[in-house]
This record gives structure tokens, sequence and C-alpha cells, in this order.
């Protein structure tokens, strides 16, 4: 389609002088849309860069092109762009350009798609050059006025220096000198070692106003005329919408219109969310079932056990001969394993309010990635990207819920086309959250490996069967049929995810089995059961050596320094070496995605068949630390998303729909289950990785090698409360 | 029509009796309390009726007395200044999305007026709130550091 086309070549990739546009050019050629209430999304003062504005009273505006939701990105990403500007910190605040301004100008501030942990890693380079260059420009400037050169002058906070002649001017007033000064060709950013911004625990941007309720989130959005909007969409995967009989609620206060929606779903437009969802429970509602309508668990348990054992699968790692070696062992073992479908159970559901006028739509929601959500509104409204656009509002928890399927704002959209002029705001009741999850995709996986007499590891077997995210989301980024994020942590080489282990005849591979539920991006994505599945059968190897789980892991990762490092970290921290405490016991894991490497010991005890997990020791290198005390609170989170769904998350279907349609049923970890988490933050300094999912990926195979520990049991399929004799403590 | 004293505030609601008072603050403009479930059990909906801490998604309007006083995170802290437990917020830097916060918050003020310096096991017990960013250490960790400040104070 052309609209999809045209976006795309608006979205292309960052112009050199991406940082580099100036002011009076700017103010020239684009209008910035000012009639979107609540939000200014470009302040009229003076713009040394697309990164830096700086009014005449010293405040400074940075922008941030990555999503903040909840992970601390902007913070981090502004301590970053201040360190180079060398401003005054307690002067800063920050702002969000929206994606249609990003179109408008040549994708000036790059990709806003935040999901992978990439939100700092993958945008630090240019936002420290944006800043670098800007701080050059307002030197620059000083020194023109002065008539000095520029290398005699220094900066202090915001203060221009000319020490020679004992003159000082401030950025607030060099700001619109600056924006004419030619942004300079070669910028050499500090050394990290130097940062006094950047790398310091400071606090967080964004926290006051989420302490007094004055945080507008997604779900709090409102404009003058607004109407609410709820939704039904068929619960049964592959299912349509057949017919709808609303004439019950044709006289019910409040009620405007109820619409069909994309052939899925029945919408009712009310005054208030409460009135459209309670009439949407009394509209008389016939659903085509289609071929799933019998579909259940069990049924797709059967299909992915079929592929443990399948002839034909995609490779992801292989050294040496994987038969050979097994055959020659002196002792083989054998494990299969199996992770179910999680929720992302965001706190805030899916919801976005749309403005169509047939000429016009823009749309206001929280997004991972805002310019996938223009996208969306471009295909929905059929208008050109020029005349669409998307503010960005805070998220109530991303997960990876909303960093790829924007389908709830596809539906605010032809919910919007049906109500023209008048700005509709839909929100998906909790229920409709999970029902129509992107959910984290469903595995299982058979493990084989061979021992020699000593007991090291000569042959091993992964054989992972299971649903392909990018099958389900984007096909198109298949390779050759292959899904490469199937093997996250898994990789023989590169910089996201390496397999860490020497073993001399290896091999992993994938049969893919896609059941019909879609699947998406959740915390840590296959991380979690890739690291799971390794890090519990590695602990059953070392029990079958008759060796110290430690130890055994010391020896196989000895070509893996930095795997190491973070694993003797958490040992030593744990105490290893000496013995837990009466009643506890230890489990230990390590695992490298997203660029970092991480590590993790668990401290549980079992009483009465109730586990409880005490302590978490965990460590994590992520080469470069930005803000380390928000790194510690994505480690606490982490381990918190992760433990869920070990002890309680897990998505099962009957009759081709979710079972579990609440937070009663879909239990969620809570206060008394959070253990104490001691975090060892340890940036080696040579590399960029991500903070805000890492360190999910050992939080339950460190757990489940714990409670091994204890009971001398495997615990095997997931999660523990319905698949053990455990209880919940 | 139902008279309420929301925030201080006499208020005239005019909702259908059958309205959770969540929807009817909302739509008051009194947004900081959250929607996440709607069947009481994830607490992000918490305010104060009586004192009381109450998951108010699932309370509809009709239950309510004329003349019931509701507080919600709006007016947390008294006369424009902040509550200890939201000065322990900020130093401590709790919030992460920050979705749940306003109904944390309401929970642990109403802790901390029955239990002034409450033990882990109270805050096990009275904070059952569902945080999905993880942030229950900071929380825990917040609720001492404002049992400490008001102690303080006393």
């Amino acid at each position: 389609m052309t609209n999809t086309s045209q976006l795309q070549s608006a979205l292309a990739t960052p112009s050199r002088r991406g940082f580099l546009v100036q002011t009076s050019l700017v103010m020239g050629a684009f209008s910035f849309g000012f009639h979107i209430p609540h939000v200014q999304a470009a302040a009229p003062a003076p713009e040394v860069n697309a990164w830096v504005v700086i009014k005449p009273d010293e405040s400074v505006i940075i922008r941030i092109a990555r999503q903040e939701m909840g992970q601390g990105t902007l913070t981090g990403l502004a301590q970053l762009v201040a360190e180079e500007l060398e401003c005054d910190w307690s002067k800063v605040t920050t702002e969000q350009p929206t994606p249609g301004q990003n179109a408008a100008r040549g994708r000036v501030w790059g990709n806003y798609a935040t999901g992978g942990s990439r939100g700092i890693r993958d945008s630090h380079l240019y936002v420290r050059k944006g800043g670098a260059s800007a701080r050059m420009m307002l030197v620059a400037a000083a020194a023109k006025s002065w008539n000095v050169p520029t290398s005699e002058c220094s900066v202090d906070k915001g203060v221009i220096i000319h020490k020679a002649s004992n003159r000082r001017t401030t950025y607030g007033k060099m700001a619109e000198l600056a924006a004419t000064m030619e942004p300079p060709k070669d910028i050499v950013l500090k050394d990290p070692k130097t940062w006094t911004i950047a790398g310091k625990p400071l606090p967080r941007l964004d926290t006051v106003a989420k302490v007094d309720g004055s945080q507008i989130y997604s779900m709090d959005f409102t404009m003058p005329g607004m109407l609410n909007a709820a939704i039904t969409n068929c619960p049964i995967f592959g299912g349509s919408l057949k017919s709808f009989d609303a004439s019950k609620i044709a006289n019910k206060p409040g009620i405007r219109k109820v619409v069909a929606v994309d052939g899925k779903g029945v919408a009712v437009i009310a005054d208030t969310w409460w009135q459209a969802k309670s009439a949407l429970e009394q509209v008389e509602i016939v659903w085509n079932e289609g071929p799933n309508a019998k579909l259940t668990s069990a049924d797709i348990a059967a299909t992915l056990k079929e592929g443990l054992t399948a002839k034909e699968a995609f490779v992801g790692n292989q050294a040496g001969d994987v038969k050979v070696g097994l055959a020659q062992a002196a002792k083989t073992v054998e494990a299969t394993y199996s992770f179910p479908y999680q929720h992302h159970a965001t706190m805030e559901p899916m919801n976005a309010t749309a403005l169509y006028t047939g000429s016009r739509c823009d749309v206001w929601t929280s997004s991972q990635n805002s310019e996938a959500a223009l996208e969306t509104v471009v295909e929905a409204s059929g208008l050109p990207v020029g005349q669409c656009d998307v503010t960005r509002l805070m998220l109530g928890g991303g997960f990876g819920r909303r960093a790829v399927s924007h389908d709830y704002v596809r539906q605010s959209v032809l919910i919007a086309k049906q109500m023209p002029n008048v700005p509709v705001k839909l929100i998906w009741s909790r229920e409709e959250d999970m029902l129509h999850g992107h959910y984290h995709p469903i595995t299982q996986c058979k493990l084989t490996a061979g021992l020699d007499a000593q007991g090291n590891v000569t042959a091993m077997h992964m054989r992972i069967s299971g649903q392909s995210i990018l099958s389900s989301i984007n096909p198109s980024r298949l390779q050759n049929g292959r899904d490469p994020s199937t093997f996250q942590g898994l990789n023989p080489d590169g910089n996201e995810g390496v397999f860490g282990y020497s073993i001399p005849n290896l091999l992993i591979d994938h049969a893919m089995r896609n059941p019909p539920l879609p699947a998406g991006y959740w915390r840590g994505v296959n991380n979690n059961q890739n690291a799971l599945y390794l890090e519990c059968f590695i602990d059953e190897l070392a029990v079958a050596a008759g060796q110290d789980p430690l130890a055994f892991r010391q020896k196989m990762l000895r070509n893996s320094p930095k795997h190491l490092a973070v694993l003797n970290a958490v040992a030593e921290k744990a105490g290893w070496d000496k013995p837990a405490p009466k009643g506890i016991f230890r489990g230990l894991s390590q695992h490298m995605g997203y660029g970092s490497y991480v590590a993790a010991c668990a401290e549980v005890s079992i009483v009465d068949q109730k586990v409880k997990v005490h302590r978490i020791v965990a460590a994590t290198n992520p080469g470069h630390a930005v803000n380390p005390q928000q790194i510690e609170a994505q480690i606490d989170g982490s381990f918190a998303y992760g433990l869920s769904a070990l002890l309680y998350g897990e998505i099962t279907i009957k009759d081709g729909m979710v079972e579990q349609q609440n937070f009663d049923t879909y239990e969620l970890l809570r206060m008394a289950q959070m253990p104490k988490v001691e975090s060892i933050v340890m940036p080696s300094g040579d590399f960029w990785g991500g903070v805000g999912e890492p360190t999910i990926f050992v939080a339950a195979p460190a757990v489940l090698n714990a409670i091994a520990a204890a009971t001398g049991k495997r615990i095997r399929n997931m999660p523990i409360q319905s698949n053990s004799d455990l209880k919940i403590a | 029509m139902a008279q309420l004293v929301i925030n201080g505030i006499k208020q005239t609601v005019s909702a259908d009796p059958d309205t959770p008072i969540l929807w009817v603050l909302r739509d008051l403009g009194l947004t900081g309390t959250k929607y996440g479930c709607g069947v009481a059990q994830c607490g992000a909906c918490t305010v104060h009726i009586d004192g009381e801490p109450v998951r108010s998604c699932s309370l509809p309007l009709s239950a309510l007395q004329d003349g019931q006083s509701i507080i919600t995170i709006e007016a947390l802290g008294a006369g424009g200044k902040l509550h200890a437990l939201q000065k322990a917020w900020i130093e401590l830097d709790v919030p992460q999305c920050g979705y749940c916060q306003s109904g944390q918050l309401m929970a642990a003020s109403a802790l901390l007026s029955k239990s002034p310096n409450p033990t882990d096991a109270e805050i096990d017990e009275a904070m059952t709130n569902i945080c999905r960013c993880g942030t229950y250490n900071r929380i825990r960790a917040g609720i001492k550091h404002a049992a400490a400040l008001l102690t303080k104070k006393a």
C-alpha cells in the first residue's frame, strides 16, 4: 500500500547530519502540530540541535527518543546527553518528540523501538555525540562573540569561560547564536572513567509525578468531548464476528453507538467507560468459531512433543559430532523440560485514544515503539503519514506487550473512524487483555549429554521444540524459515548471547512447531526458557558426575572469562564455599543475553512442602553502568517477573481460548513472595550490554537448582505450583 | 444522586448506582486511582473510605451512604504537603512504571496509621497489591523509611 511505503521511506536510516539539524532550518521548514493537548511536543525555545534545547532561563530540555516504561531509560539517556553537554544537571528536563516529527525530520532521532534491552546500549553513541555537538556549538558561539579561539574556552556546568580575559557567559545566553553555528565534524567523546553525571546513581527524573497521582498514563488521557469505548473480540483464536444484536442496550443511558471492529469484535461507545463496558455485556454476539474451536493445551503439548524427536530441525549451534560423542560416552544423561505460555499482565491494560477527522488521524497511547504505532495508525486510517501522528504517553508497563503488536491502536482507529470528529478512548478490560495477549511462546526441550569416565561433558544435544515468535509477528524476517531468536544465549559467537560452555561435540537445534496463539516478546524472551533448560540440565550433569555445581561450571567455562567472572562473583558473595545456614539450600545459574553477562545464586527453604525463596545474589556485567541504582532496580524487578512465571505463571487453552481471564486465576508474585536481592553490578568497560532484562534469565534456573538441592528431585515442567507437590510459601 | 466527601470536598455524584467508586473518581478527573483488574485482586484502585483501605474497582456507588469520606492519592499528603511515604518513595526512587504506586501508597499509609512501625510480617500481610515491575523490595524499604521519618517527627 502507498501509505505504508510512504511511511517506510520516511522512516529511513537516520541522516548523517542526524543530530546536527539547526533551529532556523527546523523552525522554517516544519510545522509541529501544536493542536495536541496536554503534551508540549517541542518548545519554541532555541534548539541547539535535535537533542538539546536551551531556554534563556538556563533550563535544558533533552529530547528522548527511546521509550520510558519504568526501566529508567529516560533518565539514563538524559544523563548521557548531559554528560557530554556539560550542563547543570539540576536544570535538566526531558521531552519526547512524536514519531510523526521524527518521520518529518528524516528520522533525526533514530529508532524509537524499545525492547531487547536496547534503550541505552543501541543509542548511547549518537545521543552522546548529540550532547557533545551541542556543547561544541555553544562554545563556538561564545568564542565567536568574544572573538577568541574556541580552544581557549572551557565549560563548567553550563557556564562558558574564557580564562585569559576572565569572561563568562552561559548556555542560556548563547543558545540562539549556537543554533546558527556549523555543527562540528569531529567529535571526541569523553572517557567514561571521567564521567560525573553518567555512571552515577542519580535519582530518576520521573519519580515525583508517580507518587502523587499526577503522572498521566495513556489510561488517564482525556480531551474535551471525548467518549469511551469497551470492546470484546472473538475469544477463540482464529475466530471472527458473525453477527451481533444490540437492541437490549439501545435505550440505556450514555450509549452513543455500537460498532463492529475489524470483523473480529464489537465495541460499545458511550459517555463513560463503565457505561460502555456494562452495556457491552448485554450485547448478544454470535462468533464464527473458526478452525481452533476445539484446541486444548494437551493438543499443543502433543504437537511439541513430536518435535522433540523429529528428523528435521533448524541448527543454532554445532561443534564436533554429537552422535559420535554420545556413542562413545561412558555415561549418558537425558532429561525433558517444558515451559508454558505466559501473559505479560502489564498493570495498565491496553488502551488508546483516537481522533479521526477524515483528513487527519491522531492517537494518544502508550507504546514501546511509537513509530510502529504510527505505522498502524497509517494503515488503519488509510491516511498518509503526514496526516497522522501518535503522542507518546507514559506506559503502565510494557515488558514486550506494547513493543510490536499495536492491535489496541488499530482497534481504536477503526472505532474512531466510525465516530468521526469525536475523540474516543478505547480501554480493554483486564479480561480482554488476558484473552488477547501476545504470549511468551511455549516450548519443550530434550537434552541428552555424554560424560567421560572423569565426569567431563564430551557431548550434548539440546533439542528445542516449539513456537517461533518471528513466525507469529513478522514471518518475513525468518531466515530461510529459521528464527534466529530461538537460540538466544545459545549462539556460537556474536555480541548478543554466546553459549559459554566448552563441549567438544555439541548440537543445539529447534524443531519449529507453531500453535495458533499469537506469540510475542516477553521480558527476557527466549533466553528465559533457554537458560532454564540449559542451567538446570548442567546441574543434573554435575550431579551425574558427582561434582560440585560451581566447580563443574567453572571447568566448562574455562574459555569464557566473562561468563565465569559473574558466576564467581555471585559464588563469592553468596558464600558458596561455606555451608548454607541450616534448612537453606542453594542453586546457581549463569547466562549471557542482550549483550550482558549475568549469574545468580538462589537460597531457598522447604518447610512442610512449602517452598520459599529467601535470598538472591545476582551479578551483571553490562559493560557500562549509566545509572547503577537503576540497574539495581532492574535486577530486583527482573527477579520478581521471572519468579512470578516460575512459581505461578501459566496460560492454558481450552475450547480454543485462554482459560485464565483475570488475576484470580493468573496469579502473580506479591510482596510476601519477593526474596531479598543483593546485586553486584560489575561493568568491565569494554562493551555496551542491556540491563532491563538480562538478570531475569538466571532467576528461574537458580531457584530450581536450589529446590533440587533441597529435595533431590527435579522439577522439569513449569510452573512449580501446578507441576509439583510443593506449595508456594 | 449521592452526596460524598471526596478529598475533603462535598460532591454530588450522578453516576448509575452500580458504577464502581473507581470509575466515579476517574470520571471526576481523579485519575491517580488506577484500573488494573476490576476484581479487587491487584489493588491499583486502592483508596481510603472513612480511613480504611478499599479496592474501589469492586465497590459500587450504591454501597456508600451519603456523607461518607473518600481519600484518594491526590490528597494523601495533607495541606498540599507530601506524606512521609511519598517523601520516602522519592528518596528511595521506588516507582518504576509507577502505575500501581498510587494503590501501593494508599495501602501503605493505611498500614502505617494502624501500625506505626510495622514488622516484615505485617508488611507482607497488608501489602498485597501487585507490582509487575517488581518494586517490592523498595516498597518495603520505603515503608520502613517513612515509619522512621514519622517516628522522628512524633
